[in-house]
């Protein structure tokens, strides 16, 4: 049965049905429960683990500010029989962490010979919008897509961000789950029942003739307004969402800048060695022959987030700038 | 009572600055906790308001030139530090004219000019930092002292330990003040303290660590007047381990304090507020009388209402601004 769940609760509803499927599920962060430690009743848990408390004691654990060592140990549980789930809270603080994901949790399976695996999920909340400065908005996906051993997952809606999660959880490898903090509260059908997603399986959001539009995260969103805009000017463009940026479904993409001859990719990361240059780079190397216009990037500008609401607002890429690469694409276009 | 030595040490102005600083910090954080509300202020606001006897009695013994690296719970400090309350309120409402342009908005508040170099996104991000500062001072062969403060929870952070075995090996002159409030965010310092005290932690790598009552200005200001003269002698770290409970929940119009009882707060708010232990205290001593103390008041209440309304007016940033500052030259 489906039914209408916010992004966030369809996180939560995935870690409670693995949690009780498997009891090597451990979940952990800094105030997943809330309020250890006090007289007064459970606090405020952060994010989607409210309540999880109550039905798995022993299954979830608040840490204290010691990420190096709490994703850390995640990896070693995780080499040793457990299921880890280490929340991160925003992305950003994986600096002060970042060996334990980039040289132990990527590393070790390669560096043993195939002899251990790392079976655990870092969730990591990201982007902008928030007003939350630039310590705590960033869109670091590239960075850890660009690490072999680690799987990046980007889900924009409460169904995918569900399904994926499951997928993540089951999956035998590291995970570094995205979860845009201005989706969580967007909602959408979400069966009830658990399901998985598998990674490297992009979504067609919109089926389209003329321009490919590739987005990412809460650009999604932003991509489906702009191929509405553009529908009404008589452009029909198919938008799709990787879901993954690692594996990323190359043959979606490939399939559809064939059909449609023009590619726009929308990235809220900044654009230097980024996803949307990665995508660029692949579909010019590998569709070159499909191409009939120049391939397009829209994303977040070379600098830090900013605080100031003015400024945040024209920070991260939206319909507006999307549909102008569009046309851009379509007016520079040679004949078919 | 013992009268603290430092505290009749003061002269009644000396008392009346301390008083001015602690009053400010309280009414800044009380009028931004009501902007606030209405949804005047955007993004991620931590008051300080309950722990201003630690700014205050701190900063009260360093001088303009000396650095500290804050927290994300930074006004106070920034308060302490001497940086302006307008240009902090246009910088919260992340207007043009702010103290960092509308770029860095409350929890990155910073003013170079005045030795504050910033309140900190990042649980212990300041507290090396500050250990630069002072190898910074050390080397260039100034007589600088640096401050690190951090919270009870950040003083778990690698960045913290490592800071603290920096400094004692390379004696530097640091203070670290940790915040003991009794929380971070929602988990109780009981829960996620291992050990005892956090002044433990200093004395393990051989720096000399106390204890301090973060509700009494005094005592504060006892212990920083001692490490600070550690510091300037070159002599190396200290750490102080202040306790004082904030009045606010972590985070503005996020937590409703459900880890807490209602009557510890009143409690809090009734038998241990800096600012009435202040003011009892002088007033018995007779070194200032309440007149004066009210004087404070008015002129405090006055200028921070100025600063909201000036914040509230202000223009945006420019948007050309977005991309400036990302590198000196281009
Ligand atoms: C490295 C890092 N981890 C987590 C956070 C999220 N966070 C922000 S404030 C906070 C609690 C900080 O507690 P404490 O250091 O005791 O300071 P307090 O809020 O009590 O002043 C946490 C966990 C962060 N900012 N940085």
């Amino acid at each position: 049965m489906a039914r209408i769940l916010s992004y966030l609760d369809a996180i939560g509803e995935a870690l409670a049905q693995e949690m009780r499927r498997d009891p090597a599920v451990v979940v952990f962060g800094e105030d997943n429960i809330g309020g250890t430690g006090t007289d007064g009743k459970l606090g405020n848990a952060w994010g989607p683990t409210k309540g999880l408390n109550e039905m798995f004691p022993d299954q979830i654990f608040d840490a204290p500010i010691t990420e190096a060592a709490f994703v850390g140990a995640a990896v070693g549980a995780a080499a040793t029989g457990l299921r880890p789930v280490a929340d991160l809270l925003f992305v950003d603080f994986a600096g002060v962490c970042f060996d334990q994901i980039l040289n132990q949790a990527a590393k070790l399976r390669y560096m043993v010979g195939g002899k251990a695996s790392v079976p655990l999920v870092l969730r990591a909340m990201w982007g902008a919008g928030m007003r939350r400065g630039a310590q705590h908005s960033q869109a670091l996906y590239p960075i850890f897509t660009h690490i072999p051993g680690l799987k990046v997952v980007v889900p924009s809606t409460p169904a995918d961000a569900k399904g994926l999660m499951t997928t993540a959880i089951r999956d035998n490898d590291p995970v570094v789950f995205f979860e845009h903090k201005m989706l969580y509260f967007s909602r959408g059908v979400v069966p009830e029942e658990s399901y998985e997603i598998p990674f490297g399986q992009a979504r067609t959001v919109r089926e389209g003739t003329d321009c490919t539009i590739v987005a990412i995260g809460r650009m999604v969103g932003e991509a489906e307004v702009a191929a509405e805009q553009l529908a009404m000017d008589g452009m029909s463009c198919e938008v799709i969402d990787p879901r993954t940026v690692s594996p990323l479904d190359t043959e979606s993409i490939y399939a559809s800048v064939r059909r449609t001859g023009r590619l726009v990719v929308v990235d809220e990361s900044n654009p230097r060695c980024s996803v949307a240059s990665d995508i660029a780079s692949l579909v010019a190397q590998n569709t070159f022959d499909s191409l009939r216009g120049p391939v397009q990037m829209v994303t977040s500008p070379h600098a830090p987030t900013p605080f100031s609401p003015a400024l945040e607002d024209a920070y991260a890429p939206n319909s507006g700038q999307i549909v102008s690469a569009v046309q851009r694409t379509v007016r520079s276009a040679v004949p078919a | 009572m013992t009268m603290n030595s430092l505290a009749t040490a003061l002269t009644p102005d000396g008392l009346i600055e301390i008083y001015r600083v602690m009053r400010t910090i309280r009414e800044f954080e009380d009028r931004v906790h009501v902007e606030f509300t209405g949804r005047d202020i955007p993004g991620a606001v931590h008051l300080y308001a309950g722990q201003e006897a630690v700014a205050a009695g701190v900063c009260s013994v360093l001088s303009d030139d000396d650095y500290i690296a804050s927290t994300h719970r930074g006004h106070g400090h920034a308060v302490a530090k001497g940086c302006d309350v307008t240009g902090m309120m246009l910088e919260l409402y992340g207007k043009a004219g702010g103290l960092c342009g509308g770029k860095g908005g409350s929890m990155h508040i910073a003013d170079f000019d005045r030795g504050m170099l910033g309140a900190n996104g990042v649980a212990a991000g300041g507290v090396p930092l500050a250990a630069g500062a002072a190898l910074s001072a050390k080397v260039r062969g100034t007589d600088q002292v640096s401050v690190a403060f951090v919270g009870d929870g950040g003083a778990n952070q690698g960045a913290f330990a490592e800071s603290l075995t920096l400094a004692a090996v390379w004696q530097l002159p640091v203070v670290f003040v940790v915040e003991d409030n009794g929380f971070a965010q929602a988990t109780g310092t009981r829960f996620h303290l291992a050990g005892k005290r956090v002044a433990l932690r200093g004395e393990a790598v051989g720096i000399p660590s106390q204890v301090v009552d973060g509700y009494d200005v005094f005592a504060v200001r006892d212990a920083a007047v001692e490490a600070v003269e550690r510091a300037r002698s070159g002599d190396g770290p200290t750490l102080l381990e202040c306790k004082a409970d904030r009045f606010y929940g972590h985070m503005e119009g996020w937590d409703q304090q459900a880890y807490r009882l209602t009557s510890e707060i009143d409690e809090l708010r009734s038998a241990r507020d800096c600012l009435v232990l202040f003011t009892e205290r002088v007033l018995a001593e007779g070194s200032v009388t309440a007149d004066e103390l009210a004087g404070v008041d008015a002129t405090v209440r006055a200028r921070v209402a100025a600063a909201v309304e000036e914040a509230r007016s202000a223009k945006d940033p420019d948007i050309s601004e977005l991309l400036t500052d990302v590198y000196v030259s281009y």
